[in-house]
C-alpha cells in the first residue's frame, strides 16, 4: 500500500472540488464505462481509411515510385507522395528538416514514402503493398561520433550535426583531491502510450480547409506546421483534440496530421488513419540514447569542486526537439548539487536511426543517470554513504548553476533526501512473508512465475537518485497559455487549448475556477483551436502555464464581477471576497451568493499567462536559460538474483517538491506512473536496432513493466508553495521518472556489492541480466 | 453434428453480444473478434493497442474466459456468449469496480481502463478476497502506462473489501 | 470461406481432408498474432477444434499411470486441481505462459503445433517423453514429443492431421520448471528447464527450452545426476550439482538475438538446471 504523507498543508478552504482537495476526474466516469471517445474511435460519414508505406531501408536513395498498381486495386481513392504536398515539403518542431513524404532520400527504417486511401484498412494494406519504390541503397551512418568527427559524408543538407554547445564555468584548472569518472550509456526508451496515434481529418467543402481531430499534445503547433505543408492559411486548419490515450512526449512531433489532411482534401471526403503498434514504433520520435562521460573533481571530504562532461546524443534521421534535449542535459550536468567549476561538451548528431525527440525527463533523465551514478562512485571514494554525499552537497535556493542561473525557486533538495531516508525499509523479508502453507510466494521474487530463485539466491539493495528538473521552455521562446473564463447564472464555463493526455488538466482547471469564483458547476468547453495556444502538455508546464491561464482568467472574471455587484449593491467592489460559494463585504458582512449575484450576467474573459522571459545560452554555455525548478528524492530497494541477473524492485520511496498539491490524488499518480517509466528504462525498456533496423517494435519483445513490476511507492509530498508560480504548485510530471533510474541501479549496484566485495559497474541502461551476471 | 459444426460462411454470421444478436456481414476471414466488435458492430469499448495479446485493452468476456478479444478469430466465436465493456453496466450507472477506478484515481489517460475493468469483474468474481499479490499476477495481463498501479491495486481492493460489506 | 466448428475429431480430420489448406484454429494465440500482423491470411477455411469435447477434456488411467490431456485444454485448466497435483511441472510451465487471458485460451496443442523452442509447456512434454496423438481422416497414429518436434517451428505434423492429445506419465518423483524472462510476468522465455526424478526407475529428465533450435534434452547431464543422487536420502554434492549445470550448458545450443546473448541464455540454463535438481534434492529429502 501507498501512503501519502502531507508534509505541509496548504491553507485552504477545503470546500469539495476546489484546490486542495481531489475531486474525481470529469471524463472519469466514460473511461470506465468505455464511452469515451479516443481519436482511435473517431468516425464520420463516408470515411475512407488512410495507411502509410514506410521506407525499409535506414539510408537509400529513391530511384523511383511507381504507383500505377495501387491505383488499380479495388477500393482504393487515391496514393500520394512527396509530389502531391501543396506546400512545405518540410516540417520540424524547431528546425523544418523532415520531410512529410520522402522524395529523394530515405533517412530511416520507416520514413513515410507515400500514403493511400481506400475503403478498409485491408484495401489500403494491399496497396501499399503493390506501391513499388526502387530503392539505392547507400551506407548509413550509424555511429553518433562519426557525425561529430566528420567521417561520414552529409545523411542531410542541414549536416550531421545538430548541435553542439559547450559550457565553461569558474576555475576549469583546478583538480580535487579525489577523482571519479565514468562512461555512461543510456538505451533508446519508447514512450509507449497505449492509445495508438489516430486522427481523423473532415475536410470543409470546396476543399479550402479542414478540420482535423487528432490526439496531439499541442494543437496549436501542430495547426501551424499542417498549414504550411497543406498551403493553407492557419485559419483554414482548425484542430480538435481527440481523446488521447497517453502521450508522454510522443505526441509532440507531428506524426499523421498532414498525411490525414492531404488525403482528405484531395478526395473532399473524411479519411481516418489509425496506427497499428508496430507503426507507432516507427511513426513517433523516442527517447535519445546517449553517452555520457563525466569526471567529477571533490575535496578528500566529499565537496564537489569540478565536474567534466561529454555528452552525446543520438538525435536519429531528424532534428525534432535534439537541439532543445541536448541544452536539458549539459545544463543539468551537476544535477541538484553544488558545482562552481565545470567543462561540459554536448553534442546533438544525426544518423540514420530512428529519430528522437521528446520524452518525460527530456533530456535530464540521461544526464541524470550519469550524475547519480558519479554521485555514488564520489561516496565510495571519499568513504561516505550515499545519503552523506548528496547531503553534503545539495544545492539550495539562491545558489548557482553551471550556467551562472541562480536558482530562485524553492530547492528544498535537502528535505526531499531527509524525508525519503525518513520512509521506513520494507518490513519484509526477501520474498514477503510465507503463504499460508508456509511457502515463499513466488511472485515476490526475481523471476516471478517463472521459479527462477529460492529465497536464499537472492540479495537485497538499497540505491539512491536525486534529480534537478527545469520546468515549462527555456532559451528564450515566447511560452504562454491561453484560457477564456465565462461566468453565466452561477455556471463557470473554461475554454482552453491545453491537450488533456490523461494527466488530469481537465479536474484541476474547475478546481481552480471553483475556488477563485465560489461556483460548483464549473464546465469545460471542446478542447480545440478555437480560442489561443495554451503550449504544449509538456515540459511539466501546463499546471503552472495553462493553470496560471486559468487563474488569471478566472481573477479577472472575478473582478469585473465584483465590480457589478458593487454597481448593484452601492459596495466598494475593492472590499469583496468570495468565500465559500458566496460573495461577502469584508467590512460589513454583508453577503450574497454568487448563483444570485450571477443571474443574468454574463461576464468573460480570455487572459493570456506568460512565464518571465528565458535567455540562450552564449558560446561558454552561461545565460539563464531556464524558467523554474523542482526536485525529487528517490530510494530504491532491490531484490537481486546475481546468479541469474534478475531483478525485482520491492520499493520505491520517493520524497518530491510539488510546490503546492492542487489536487492530492493526481500527484500521487504521476508519481507512481513516472517511477513505472523509470523503473522500465532501468532494467527492460529498450528499442534495439541492428543495422538501422527495429528488432523489438512490439509489445511482445518491447518490454513494459507490468502488475508484478511494480513494488510499492511510498510518497511524501513536499508541500512549499513556490512564489513564483501562479498557484504555488510546481509540475510534477516529469521528476518521478528522472531519478527513480538511477536509484533501481544504485540498488542492484548495491546488492552485487555485498555479492564479492566488488559488484558490478552496471554503467549501461537498461540493466541486462547479463550485464549483472556475466 | 450441429448446424455450426457444419460450418458457416466467414462473411455473414451472428454474434451474440451483450445478450444481443449481432449480425456481421462483408467480414474477412481471420478478422478480429476485437476489429469486428469496433468497427462493424460499433462497440467502441474495447481498444486495441498491441494486436498480439499482450496488453489486455481489448479484454472481454467468451462464454465466462477473459481473453484478449484481438487473439479471437470473430467468426469462430459464433454461439457463444460474448460480454463487452458496454456490458458491464448501464451508461451512467457505473458497476461497483467502475465507480472505485474513477474515485481511487485508477484513471489517467483511460485507455487501458476497459480492459481493466473486464479483468477486475472477473478477478473478483473467481477470488473475492485477493491478496495484493494476487491482484498483481490476475490483472499482469493488463498493461498500464500512466498509472503505476498503485491506484489500480487500491481501487480493486476497495471493490473487494466493500463487497464483503466492509470488512477487510 | 467458411469457418467449421466439429464438435467430433473425425468431423474435424473429415474437414482437414477435404480442405488440406484449411488452417486449424484452437486458442488462437499464435495464429491470431499472424493474422494481425498481416504474415498470415488464412485464404481457404478455418477449423476451429476447441469445441469438440475429446480434445477439450483431459482423462487419467490408473493403470498406466498415465494422463491423457486434450489438445484443446487451456493453460489455465492446468494451473491447478488434480492435472496440477499429478504434473506439477506443466503446472509450474502453464502459470508462465502469458497472462491470465492468454492462459485462458492458448492450449497445449497449440503450443506444440506451433513447435517454437520458447513453448512454455514443451520442455515438461519432452522430460516426460510425452506421447503426442495425432488423428487424420486415415486413422490415429501416436508420436514421441521427441520425433513430433522437428525443428524451429518444424513439427511432423502431415498434412490433414489434427493434434488430439498428448499423454504423459504420472511420474513418482520430484518434477519441477523453471523459466528465465526479463520481466516478471508476460514474458517470453530467455531460457527454460524442466527437471524430472524418476525415484522408481532412479533415472533423472532434463529438457532444456530457448536455448536451441527446438527442446533439447541432455544425457549427459541426466546420466551425471542420475548417478550423482544418493537415491535414498536424495543428497547431492555441491561438485555435483556444479557439474550437472557445467553439462546442461554444454548441452544448450543458443542463438544471440534481440531477446538475449548466446552467452546468457547457456549460463542462464545450466543454472536453472542446477537449482531445480537442489530444490529436487531438498524436496524429496523432505518427503
Amino acid at each position: 500500500m501507498t501512503v501519502v504523507e502531507q508534509v505541509t498543508t496548504p491553507t485552504e478552504s477545503g470546500r469539495p472540488g476546489t484546490i486542495g482537495t481531489s475531486p474525481v476526474r470529469p471524463d472519469g466516469i466514460a473511461k470506465v464505462q468505455g464511452s469515451f471517445e479516443f481519436s482511435s474511435d473517431l468516425s464520420a460519414d463516408g470515411c475512407l481509411w488512410g495507411a502509410t508505406l514506410r521506407s525499409p531501408h535506414p539510408y537509400a536513395r529513391i530511384v523511383s515510385i511507381d504507383v500505377s498498381a495501387a491505383w488499380k486495386i479495388d477500393g482504393v481513392e487515391t496514393v500520394i507522395t512527396a509530389a502531391d504536398v501543396p506546400g512545405s515539403i518540410n516540417y520540424g518542431l524547431i528546425a523544418h528538416d523532415q520531410p512529410v513524404f520522402a522524395s529523394e532520400f530515405v533517412r530511416y527504417v520507416g520514413e513515410p514514402v507515400a500514403a493511400v486511401a481506400g475503403d478498409h484498412p485491408e484495401t489500403c494494406r494491399r496497396a501499399l503493398e503493390a506501391i513499388v519504390v526502387s530503392y539505392e541503397v547507400l551506407e548509413p551512418l550509424l555511429d553518433p561520433e562519426r557525425a561529430i568527427d566528420g567521417s561520414h559524408a552529409a545523411i542531410h543538407p542541414d549536416g550531421n550535426l545538430i548541435r553542439h554547445q559547450r559550457i565553461v564555468c569558474g576555475d576549469t584548472s583546478i583538480v580535487g583531491d579525489v577523482v571519479v569518472e565514468g562512461t555512461y550509456e543510456i538505451g533508446m526508451q519508447d514512450q509507449a502510450f497505449l492509445g495508438l496515434e489516430a486522427a481523423l481529418a473532415v475536410p470543409d467543402p470546396g476543399g479550402k480547409g479542414v478540420e482535423l481531430h487528432v490526439a496531439t499534445q499541442w494543437l496549436h503547433e501542430d495547426r501551424a506546421q499542417i498549414a504550411a505543408c497543406l498551403d493553407l492559411p492557419v485559419e483554414s486548419v482548425r484542430l480538435v483534440l481527440g481523446g488521447v490515450g497517453g502521450a508522454f512526449g510522443a505526441r509532440e512531433d507531428i506524426s499523421l496530421q498532414v498525411h490525414t489532411c492531404l488525403l482528405a482534401l484531395r478526395l473532399g471526403r473524411p479519411v481516418r488513419i489509425a496506427y497499428s503498434r508496430a507503426e507507432s514504433f516507427l511513426g513517433h520520435v523516442h527517447r535519445h540514447p546517449a553517452t555520457i562521460w563525466m569526471r567529477h573533481h571533490a575535496t578528500a571530504d566529499g565537496e564537489i569542486v569540478k565536474i567534466e562532461s561529454r555528452m552525446v546524443f543520438d538525435g536519429g534521421a531528424y532534428a525534432s526537439t535534439s537541439s532543445a534535449v541536448l541544452i536539458n542535459a549539459v545544463t543539468h550536468t551537476q544535477g541538484p548539487y553544488r558545482c562552481a567549476n565545470a567543462v561540459v561538451d554536448g553534442y546533438a548528431v544525426r544518423t540514420n536511426h530512428l529519430p528522437c525527440g521528446a520524452m518525460r525527463g527530456f533530456g535530464v533523465v540521461q544526464a541524470c543517470f550519469a550524475h547519480e551514478s558519479q554521485m555514488d562512485k564520489l561516496a565510495s571514494a571519499c568513504g561516505l554513504d550515499p545519503v552523506a554525499i548528496r547531503l553534503r552537497n545539495a544545492m539550495r535556493t539562491g545558489d548557482a548553476l553551471i550556467t551562472g542561473q541562480l536558482v530562485l525557486n524553492v530547492a528544498p533538495v535537502e528535505r526531499c533526501i531527509l524525508d525519503t531516508a525518513a520512509i521506513p525499509l520494507p518490513d519484509t523479508p526477501i520474498g514477503g512473508l510465507p503463504m499460508a502453507d508456509g511457502a515463499v510466494d513466488v511472485m515476490r521474487l526475481p523471476g516471478g512465475a517463472g521459479r527462477t530463485a529460492d529465497r536464499g539466491d537472492i540479495v537485497r539493495g538499497v540505491g539512491w537518485g536525486v534529480a534537478i528538473k527545469n520546468l515549462m521552455y527555456s532559451e528564450g521562446f515566447d511560452d504562454y497559455s491561453t484560457a477564456r473564463c465565462r461566468l453565466a447564472d452561477g455556471v463557470v464555463t473554461l475554454k482552453f487549448a491545453t491537450s488533456e493526455v490523461g494527466q488530469g488538466f481537465v479536474t484541476i482547471a474547475p478546481q481552480i475556477a471553483r475556488t477563485i469564483l465560489g461556483v460548483d458547476d464549473v464546465r469545460l468547453d471542446r478542447i480545440d483551436t478555437q480560442v489561443g495556444s495554451a503550449g504544449s502538455t509538456s515540459a511539466s508546464r501546463q499546471t503552472w502555464m495553462s493553470g496560471g491561464a486559468v487563474d488569471a482568467a478566472c481573477r479577472t472574471v472575478r473582478e469585473r464581477f465584483f465590480e457589478h455587484i458593487a454597481r448593484a449593491h452601492d459596495l466598494d467592489p475593492l472590499r469583496l471576497a468570495v468565500d465559500g460559494t458566496d460573495v461577502v463585504d469584508t467590512v460589513s458582512g454583508w453577503r450574497i451568493t454568487v448563483a444570485e449575484a450571477s443571474a443574468g450576467i454574463v461576464i468573460d474573459e480570455t487572459v493570456e499567462y506568460r512565464h518571465p522571459a528565458t535567455e540562450d545560452l552564449d558560446e561558454n554555455g552561461q545565460g539563464n536559460c531556464h524558467t523554474a525548478f523542482a526536485f525529487v528524492a528517490h530510494r530504491a530497494v532491490v531484490d537481486v538474483d546475481p546468479e541469474l541477473g534478475l531483478v525485482k524492485v520491492v520499493q520505491i520511496a520517493t520524497a518530491q517538491d510539488v510546490g503546492r498539491a492542487l489536487n492530492p490524488l493526481s500527484v500521487l499518480g504521476q508519481i507512481e506512473g513516472g517511477i513505472a517509466q523509470g523503473l522500465g528504462l532501468a532494467v527492460m525498456e529498450e528499442i534495439i536496432q541492428i543495422d538501422g533496423v527495429i528488432r523489438n517494435g512490439n509489445f511482445t519483445d518491447y518490454l513494459l513493466p507490468t502488475f508484478l513490476d511494480m513494488p510499492d511507492v511510498v510518497a511524501t509530498l513536499i508541500e512549499e508553495p513556490d512564489p513564483h508560480a501562479p498557484l504555488g504548485a510546481k509540475g510534477v510530471g516529469e521528476p518521478p521518472c528522472i531519478s527513480s533510474t538511477p536509484a533501481v541501479v544504485a540498488a542492484i549496484r548495491d546488492a552485487l556489492r555485498q555479492v564479492d566485495g566488488i559488484g558490478k559497474p552496471l554503467d549501461r541502461i537498461p540493466v541486462r541480466p547479463s550485464d549483472i551476471c556475466l | 453434428m450441429t448446424d455450426e459444426a457444419m460450418g458457416h460462411d466467414s462473411d455473414h454470421y451472428v454474434l451474440h453480444v451483450n445478450g444481443d444478436e449481432r449480425e456481421v456481414v462483408d467480414s474477412w476471414l481471420g478478422e478480429s473478434l476485437l476489429d469486428v466488435l469496433r468497427d462493424r458492430l460499433g462497440l467502441l469499448g474495447a481498444k486495441g493497442a498491441c494486436e498480439q495479446g499482450e496488453c489486455g485493452s481489448c479484454s472481454v468476456m467468451v462464454d465466462e474466459i477473459l481473453v484478449c478479444s484481438c487473439l479471437v478469430m470473430a467468426a469462430s466465436a459464433v454461439g457463444q456468449a460474448i460480454v463487452t465493456i458496454e456490458g458491464i453496466a448501464a451508461p451512467g450507472s457505473p458497476s461497483d469496480v467502475q465507480a472505485a477506478f474513477v474515485d481511487a484515481g485508477a484513471v489517467q489517460c483511460g485507455f487501458c481502463t476497459p480492459g481493466l475493468i473486464m479483468a477486475t469483474h472477473d478477478l473478483l468474481e473467481r477470488v473475492p478476497a485477493p491478496t495484493e499479490t494476487q491482484i498483481r499476477e490476475e490483472l499482469a495481463g493488463n498493461v498500464c502506462r500512466c498509472t503505476g498501479y498503485g491506484r489500480i491495486i487500491d481501487a480493486v481492493q476497495q471493490v473487494a473489501v466493500s463487497r464483503r460489506g466492509g470488512v477487510s | 470461406m467458411a469457418v467449421h466448428l466439429p464438435d467430433t475429431v473425425s468431423a474435424a480430420v473429415d474437414r482437414l481432408a477435404a480442405e488440406p489448406s484449411a488452417t486449424v484454429l484452437a486458442g488462437g494465440t499464435d495464429l491470431m498474432v499472424e493474422v494481425n500482423d498481416g504474415h498470415r491470411r488464412p485464404d481457404a477455411s478455418v477449423v476451429v477444434v476447441n469445441r469438440i469435447p475429446e480434445l477439450r477434456s483431459w482423462r487419467h488411467d490408473p493403470q498406466t499411470a498415465t494422463v491423457t490431456i486434450g489438445a484443446a485444454v487451456s493453460y489455465r485448466e492446468m494451473l491447478d486441481g488434480p492435472l496440477a497435483t499429478m504434473v506439477p511441472a506443466l503446472a509450474q510451465a502453464a502459470r508462465t505462459v502469458g497472462s491470465p487471458q492468454i492462459r485462458n485460451a492458448g492450449t497445449l496443442g497449440g503450443n506444440l503445433g506451433t513447435c517454437s523452442p520458447a513453448g512454455d509447456g514443451l520442455p515438461v512434454l519432452s522430460a516426460l517423453d510425452a506421447v503426442v496423438e495425432l488423428a487424420s481422416s486415415a486413422g490415429r497414429r501416436s508420436v514421441s514429443v521427441g520425433d513430433f518436434m522437428v525443428g524451429v517451428k518444424r513439427t511432423a505434423l502431415e498434412p490433414g492431421e489434427l493434434i488430439v492429445s498428448v499423454a504423459l506419465p504420472v511420474v513418482d518423483g520430484w518434477q519441477g520448471y523453471a523459466k528465465v524472462g526479463v520481466r516478471n510476468a508476460m514474458v517470453i522465455a530467455i531460457a527454460s528447464a524442466c527437471v524430472v526424478i524418476d525415484r522408481s526407475h532412479q533415472r533423472v529428465a532434463v529438457a532444456l527450452g530457448s536455448v536451441g533450435p527446438t527442446i533439447l534434452r541432455c544425457p549427459d547431464a541426466e546420466d551425471h545426476l542420475a548417478g550423482a543422487i544418493d537415491w535414498s536420502t536424495f543428497d547431492i554434492a555441491p561438485r555435483d550439482l556444479d557439474r550437472f549445470a557445467e553439462l546442461v550448458s554444454a548441452a544448450s545450443r543458443p542463438i544471440t538475438d534481440h531477446r538475449s546473448s548466446a552467452d546468457y541464455r547457456r549460463h542462464a540454463v545450466g543454472v536453472l538446471a542446477k537449482r531445480l535438481a537442489r530444490r529436487a534434492s531438498s524436496s524429496e529429502a523432505a518427503a
